[in-house]
């Protein structure tokens, strides 16, 4: 593709709804700001109904903000209609023209453009060739599996060369296995032509495995945007911390220091943690242990109960009770290792450096 | 918390699509002229009256006048009456057909019942009804050997509106018998309890709100109905035909308009309670979807005797539609049966304008009756694809028309046109035209065609739309590539059904007709009134076989051509 790509910024984006029961007005989206760089791939991450679609179809402009200000480029988009918008939609539903055929659908938006009849073919076929469909033109839309209809669907949007290409939850109608083909094709192309992507999902594995960036929503508010790394291992809140991967949170006031390492009190044992500027002694503080990052062993650490164990092939599942607070842990390859059964009192033991303490 | 800013945008991104902005401003216009507007010039004319400034003097006169309150009690009363009887008998069809196991010419037969009334001329079932039961019925003085019997009147309305209109009930309440989940009534039936009980207590609570819906609709097609109080109400008049009588006979144009006052109110105050009351509840306790098939009742004790009232009810029904056509090759109805003739078809095409009277039927209906489908697809578009302003009120007042009997329509044409706009004499040529009597078929047909619209559009995913506007698409592109063959199937019966509507239509359009125009509707009215039954039934069975035809030439041709429905399927 030769036309050059274009970053998105969203500058303090509001939407107002109103509850049709209660009648009262919400944020659906609330003082969102995100800047996504030229040819990058981001994801709009959050549970449901925390305003992931409002904001896509904003960028779409199938919504119009409340509040702020919406930039393709340089171009402020506010006041455009959809159809003049450069951005391209990929639908949850495919939405597919179903009384056209293949060939229909993917030159639809050319066919509106008025470009020469052998240019549509030109590039219709190219870009068949790039999502793997050469050969099913003629066929009508009913005719595929959902795989390959989600493939027109990103074809259609792909051929007619938009600055953003946008997808809403591409892949929720697929089933697992497609699911993990499909993301990593989505990716594929996306490189490959250098696009601008923003992608909505609510999968997190999704999320991490094919973006350079990604957004958390909670409600509404924009609650991290960072890479995949930076969200998980220094997530900014107990939400973001649990919304991806799992996290234990073990909560105590800092007792002390070792070296360049803090010493929080959860529930009477003393626990080493990472330590960053700002933290206090006598302050309370959430740290956050990611089940791989921890292990059980009968000599040092902090005593615990096991009240759960559970064997799941590549690792040992456990849950463990230190004082009052649970905390689940997966051993891996535990083949070799001793297995505790449920009621052992034993150690957990864990890497201060893998503990993240919350700056909140 | 501001909404400001998103309103303003959406409206920005409104004004910069002429094709929505146009088409919205020529809708607003179309409905507030031809709708709004009629129904207002009404009022005005009512309490502005015959003194000029604002006073009740006109109401206060058509209220001393003994026909009219008398008018209101009959119509009221026949309409509660025809509402129960429509009502009681359309559940007993749909229960016979969705509970009990009834052979296939039962079935057929019922089918049929359906669809009769939608392709009939409205006053068939008065024709027959005088024919079969009159003074010269061939049941009452032929089988019977009764020589005085009067069909005129009360009963005689009552039980031509009934039979006319609880198809109507029986369809609607198919539908909600279909979503009663089965295992509901089973669950009942294991306990112990009996069929009635069943019946009483768990599927008629559940029906409830459905059976008070189709009471209040029939019982406003029963007050606004004009043809058949017209033939067979006799002296007993009703207030449509009180209405057109204070016109045509009396020239009291100010006191047919309050009249047509009083008419509007009750059925607008019955459709309110209808639409948002009942009609919303009716469907909210009724969404669960069928789980299985039903099982059906194989008890002889009650499959026999419920499927055979039914078949035999159906078989008369039909029985009365047939007759109309059988009459029509009877040289003297009532007297001299043999042998069949064809004089009377003879008569109307030689003596009595036959010929033109159907063309000009033919040609205003088809003239309409695209206008109208359109209309009513771009209504629905907007209702349900896109979001504006004034979206509220084309939605509200094209439904108004539902409720507005073509009678007071007929008045308020005559009243805000005949005299120009506001009896200015501005847009005056518009009166007794070809063109007035074309948006009137359109304004009648409208919200049926907008309903059926609304519903066929609802069940296509919005984001179809919204992708082929992404793609670059404007709106009148994604209308015409996207929604309309989408909604092919819908379109087309729309067309069908608005010409029928169209070329079956008597009550406003008979008092805006004038003698250049002929139309057959009128004719048989006029010929059944002088008594002329031949010439009635050959009028109206040549407007049957039009009206047949067009749905049978509708049918093949969505069989051939409508592509909506392969998509449907999946
Ligand atoms: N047209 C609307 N009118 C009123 N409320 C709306 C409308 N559209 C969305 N909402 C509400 O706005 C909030 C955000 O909705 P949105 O569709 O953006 O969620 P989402 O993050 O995409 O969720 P999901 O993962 O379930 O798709 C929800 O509470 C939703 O109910
Ligand atoms: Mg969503």
């Amino acid at each position: 593709m030769e036309k050059k790509s274009k970053g998105v910024r969203l500058e303090h984006i509001s939407k107002i709804y109103r509850d049709p029961k209660t009648k009262k007005d919400f944020y659906a989206v609330k003082d969102a700001s995100i800047t996504i760089d030229p040819g990058s791939f981001v994801t709009l991450l959050g549970p449901s109904g925390c305003g992931k679609t409002t904001t896509l179809r904003m960028i779409a402009g199938f919504e119009s903000p409340d509040e702020g200000n919406i930039y393709l480029g340089d171009e402020a988009i506010n006041e455009l209609t959809p159809n003049k918008r450069d951005t391209a939609m990929v639908f949850q539903s495919y939405a597919l023209l179903p009384h056209y055929n293949i060939y229909d659908n993917v030159a639809y938006g050319l066919k509106i453009r008025k470009l020469p009849k052998d240019v549509i073919h030109e590039r219709v076929m190219k870009i068949l060739d790039l999502v793997e469909l050469t050969g099913m033109e003629s066929r009508m839309t009913n005719q595929l599996s959902g795989g390959q209809q989600q493939r027109v669907a990103l074809a259609r949007a792909l051929v007619i060369e938009p600055s953003v290409l946008l997808f809403d939850e591409p892949l929720s109608n697929l089933d697992a296995k497609l699911r993990v083909q499909m993301r990593t094709e989505i990716r594929r192309i996306q490189q490959e032509v250098g696009i601008t992507a923003i992608y909505v999902t609510h999968d997190q594995s999704e999320a991490m495995a094919i973006s350079d960036k990604i957004i958390i929503m909670d409600k509404g508010v924009v609650a991290q945007m960072g890479t995949p790394y930076e969200i998980y291992y220094n997530p900014v809140n107990e939400f973001v911390a649990d919304f991806i991967g799992e996290a234990n949170f073990l909560r105590g006031p800092m007792v002390g220091t070792e070296g360049e390492f803090a010493i929080l009190d959860i529930d009477g044992h003393r626990c080493k943690v990472e330590k960053h500027d700002g933290m206090s002694e006598g302050s309370t503080y959430t740290a956050v242990l990611r089940p791989e990052a921890s292990s059980l062993s009968d000599t040092d650490g902090v005593p615990c109960k096991v009240i759960l164990s559970c064997f799941m092939g590549s690792y040992q599942n456990y849950h463990v009770m230190v004082g009052k607070t649970l905390v689940r842990l997966e051993e891996y390859n535990p083949k070799h290792k001793r297995i505790y059964k449920v009621g052992d009192e034993c150690r957990l033991n864990f890497d201060p450096v893998s503990v993240y303490v919350l700056r909140t | 918390m501001a909404r400001g800013q998103g309103a303003s945008l959406d409206k920005k991104k409104l004004m910069a699509d002429p094709v929505m902005v146009t088409t919205i401003v020529l809708l607003i216009t179309f409905l507030s002229l031809f709708i709004l507007y009629p129904l207002a010039i009404l009022l005005v004319d009512s309490f502005v009256g015959d003194g000029g400034g604002f006073s009740f003097s006109v109401f206060k006169r058509v209220f001393q006048i003994p026909t009219f309150t008398t008018a209101i009690t009959n119509t009221l009363k026949v309409g509660f009456v025809v509402g129960l009887i429509a009502t009681a008998v359309g559940l007993l069809f749909a229960y016979v057909e969705m509970y009990v196991r009834i052979n296939r010419f039962a079935s057929g037969l019922f089918k049929m019942v359906s669809m009769l009334p939608v392709v009939s001329p409205p006053f068939v079932l008065s024709l027959s009804m005088i024919m079969l039961f009159g003074k010269a019925g061939i049941i009452t003085r032929y089988l019977l050997k009764i020589y005085d019997n009067s069909v005129y009147g009360f009963w005689g309305i009552v039980i031509v509106q009934s039979l006319t209109f609880f198809p109507v009930c029986y369809m609607m309440f198919k539908g909600l018998l279909k979503n009663i989940d089965p295992s509901l009534e089973e669950a009942a039936r294991d306990m112990g309890a009996s069929r009635w009980k069943v019946f009483t207590s768990v599927t008629l609570p559940l029906l409830l709100p459905g059976i008070g819906n189709a009471f209040l609709v029939t019982f406003i097609e029963s007050i606004a109905d004009f043809a058949n109080p017209m033939i067979i109400g006799g002296n007993y008049d009703t207030l449509a035909t009180t209405i057109y009588l204070q016109i045509t006979g009396a020239y009291d144009k100010a006191g047919a308009a309050a009249m047509a006052v009083v008419l509007l109110c009750i059925t607008l105050a019955m459709f309110a309670v209808q639409k948002y009351v009942l009609e919303a509840k009716s469907t909210a306790t009724l969404t669960g979807k069928a789980s299985r098939a039903r099982m059906l009742i194989e008890d002889k004790g009650v499959r026999i005797p419920l499927s055979t009232l039914c078949t035999i009810g159906a078989a008369f029904v039909i029985l009365m539609y047939i007759c109309v056509p059988i009459g029509a090759l009877f040289p003297t109805w009532g007297f001299k049966f043999f042998p069949l003739t064809l004089k009377w078809f003879k008569l109307v095409f030689t003596r009595y304008h036959g010929l033109k009277a159907f063309k000009d039927s033919f040609v205003l209906s088809f003239i309409a009756a695209p206008i109208t489908a359109l209309l009513s697809m771009i209504i629905s578009y907007l209702v349900v694809k896109r979001k504006f302003r004034s979206k509220g009120f084309i939605e509200a007042v094209s439904m108004l028309a539902m409720a507005v009997p073509g009678t007071v329509l007929g008045v308020g044409y005559i009243r805000g046109f005949s005299g120009g706009l506001f009896h200015t004499g501005f847009m005056q040529g518009l009166y007794g035209t070809g063109a007035i009597l074309v948006i009137v078929f359109i304004v009648r047909s409208l919200p049926t065609g907008t309903r059926s619209g609304i519903a066929a559009l609802r069940q296509i995913d919005k984001s179809i739309e919204e992708s082929a506007y992404d793609m670059g698409a404007g709106s009148l592109k994604v209308f015409t590539s996207v929604t309309l063959p989408l909604i092919k199937d819908s379109f087309l019966s729309g067309l069908v059904t608005a010409f029928v509507r169209s070329i079956t239509a008597i009550s406003a359009i008979i008092l805006l007709v004038t003698p250049q125009f002929l139309l057959i509707t009128v004719q048989i009215n006029e010929f059944a009134e002088k008594g002329s039954y031949g010439l009635a039934c050959a009028f109206a069975t040549i407007l049957i076989i039009i009206t047949y035809g067009s749905v049978l030439l509708m049918n093949l041709f969505i069989k051939h051509f409508g592509t909506s429905r392969q998509i449907k399927e999946d």
